[in-house]
């Protein structure tokens, strides 16, 4: 019944301001957000606009300035596995091949070896890389490396994946393979996702909502629910439309503060 | 490839050969260019001194009897023939102590320096400020602390290899990237654990610089470190050697120890290779 009602992750009236070289920057002003258990949600917004701030206050590697930032209704005071993070550089360890890197958070957590191995062989097989267990980050490629840290929050029992332009650095072919294979995963595991981007079409293909920001002071300033069906085809009229729609929010936000 | 050799039928066979040959070639030619220089030198060396009684360096063949002297004997059969095992061991231990004591004291001090602030305020500044006296400019204040003996050589070869370890370490461990921190915290491994899951093997090709670095010093630092008055070791022969002007054992003993250390660097690096094949600088 709890669940039903208390949000999975819940940012209450969330703002940040960071001190840098004796001036002060406001990155995020008066951010509301509820995410339900399950929800794949995008955040999308142009360069300094709270996006990755608000991302990292939901992993807990920052904390807020003012405001409530809340898992299951209980303040978030530190990173912990329950919150995985999915980083744009991968973060892999790179003294460790892909099966250790993916057993980094069940051995920090004292599992058994046999239950780690379980795991580990699960997930690889998961994410497609078992002819590569045994190799190390450094010789893979980055939709790999993505792979495997994909891989690695979830053989730790995240709950929520928290994704911060994760395929940013990879190139179009390989970034649309994973956006399947990200869906693909949410869709079977119940994963809550909370997936920051700059790219609307990779928002609208992936989201159940899309949460749209703009800088200056970072702020949220619409969020739109896609009702598309999934598996979303990116070539239809009404993806398009959603195109068009956000496209012309954050366009106009752009112009407004260039004006 | 394959599609290209099946087309052309008979042709394939010879192409094959040649990249054989290459292959070989390739293999062959660094080690060739290797021995070339050395060989040149050789031969100059010869040359210049063959025949001239009085030459102050002895031609290469006497070298090499002396050297075959003092590993075996029954050349000259003097006091030096069949000696060198007990000089190179000798200078071995000295070598290997001096450096393991150096690895014991280094490491910690280094990784206390690199990850604790107030063990860095308080110890860094000396340390810069000793690091750049030499250790030749140690070898009086040792002599009168240590007096004229073994233990004076053990403690200069420690110096000599304590600072490349000690700053190599704080070098280490303190430019682990930041990320892997956040990796780590948000995967479930936070605090203390850190230093042993993120630190250590973030430092490790780092700290091994220093023991590779560490251990070329001692070897460079042995020589002067056996000129306070020991009786046996190659430093100790060297100097000996000299004041009786036999200058072929001189020479020899700075093969000894040229062998010695390449080979012990060799053996550090292949340590190192099977350590470290996780990182796409070393392995």
């Amino acid at each position: 019944m709890a669940e039903a009602t208390v949000p999975i992750l819940e940012m209450k009236n969330v703002g940040k301001v960071y001190a840098q070289n004796g001036r002060s920057i406001e990155a995020l002003r008066g951010a509301n957000l509820r995410v339900k258990k399950g929800e794949f949600i995008c955040l999308i917004g142009a360069s300094g606009c709270g996006k990755s701030t608000l991302l990292r206050m939901a992993a807990g590697f920052e904390a807020a300035t003012v405001g409530d930032n809340l898992m299951w209704g209980v303040p978030i005071t530190g990173p912990g596995p329950s919150r995985g993070m999915v980083f744009q550089d991968y973060g892999l360890f790179p003294w460790l091949n892909v099966r250790d890197n993916i057993g980094f958070g069940p051995k920090s957590r004292g599992r058994p070896r046999s239950e780690i191995r379980d795991t580990v062989d699960h997930f690889i097989d998961l994410v497609g890389l078992r002819q590569f267990a045994d190799v190390y980050p450094h010789q893979l490629s980055g939709g790999m490396k993505q792979r495997v840290a994909i891989a690695r929050v979830l053989a730790n029992d995240a709950e929520i994946v928290l994704m911060d332009e994760p395929f940013g650095a990879l190139d179009a072919m390989t970034r649309e393979r994973l956006q399947d294979e990200l869906v693909e995963i949410w869709s079977r595991t119940g994963l809550t996702v909370l997936f920051v981007t700059h790219a609307i079409e990779e928002a609208i293909f992936l989201a159940d909502r899309v949460v749209v920001m703009s800088p200056g002071p970072g702020r949220i300033v619409r969020e739109d629910t896609i009702d598309l069906p999934r598996p979303r085809d990116i070539a239809s009229t009404e993806f398009n439309d959603w195109r068009r729609l956000l496209s012309s929010q954050l366009h106009s936000h752009h112009a407004r503060k260039a004006g | 490839m394959t599609a290209l050799t099946s087309d052309h039928g008979g042709e394939a066979a010879p192409p094959r050969e040649r990249s054989e040959r290459v292959a070989v070639w390739s293999r062959l030619r660094p080690l060739l260019l290797a021995v070339t220089f050395p060989a040149a030198l050789l031969g100059l060396w010869h040359v210049a001194t063959v025949g001239r009684p009085g030459s102050l360096i002895p031609p290469p063949h006497e070298v090499w009897l002396e050297l075959w002297d003092l590993a075996v004997g029954g050349v000259n059969d003097d006091a030096y023939s069949g000696t060198l095992h007990v000089h190179l061991l000798a200078s071995l231990s000295r070598v290997y102590g001096g450096f393991a004591l150096a690895v014991l004291l280094a490491l910690p001090l280094g990784m206390l320096i690199g990850r604790v602030p107030l063990a860095r305020q308080l110890i860094d500044p000396t340390i810069q400020i000793l690091r750049p006296v030499p250790v030749t400019a140690w070898l009086p204040l040792a002599m009168i602390m240590f007096g004229l003996g073994p233990r004076s050589a053990f403690f200069l070869v420690f110096l000599g290899a304590f600072y490349p370890i000690l700053v190599n370490t704080i070098f280490g461990v303190r430019s682990v990237e930041p990320r892997l921190f956040e990796a780590a915290a948000m995967l479930g491994c936070s605090g203390s654990a850190q230093f042993f899951r993120v630190v250590l093997p973030a430092a490790l090709p780092s700290i091994f610089t220093g023991l590779r670095l560490g251990l070329g010093f001692a070897w460079v630092v042995i020589v002067v470190g056996e000129m306070t008055g020991v009786q046996t070791g190659l430093g100790a022969i060297i100097m000996e050697a000299r004041q009786l002007s036999r200058t072929e054992i001189v020479i020899c003993g700075m093969i000894v120890i040229g062998t010695v250390g390449f080979l012990s660097d060799r053996l550090v690096m292949l340590i190192g290779r099977r350590l470290l094949s996780w990182s796409p600088s070393h392995g």
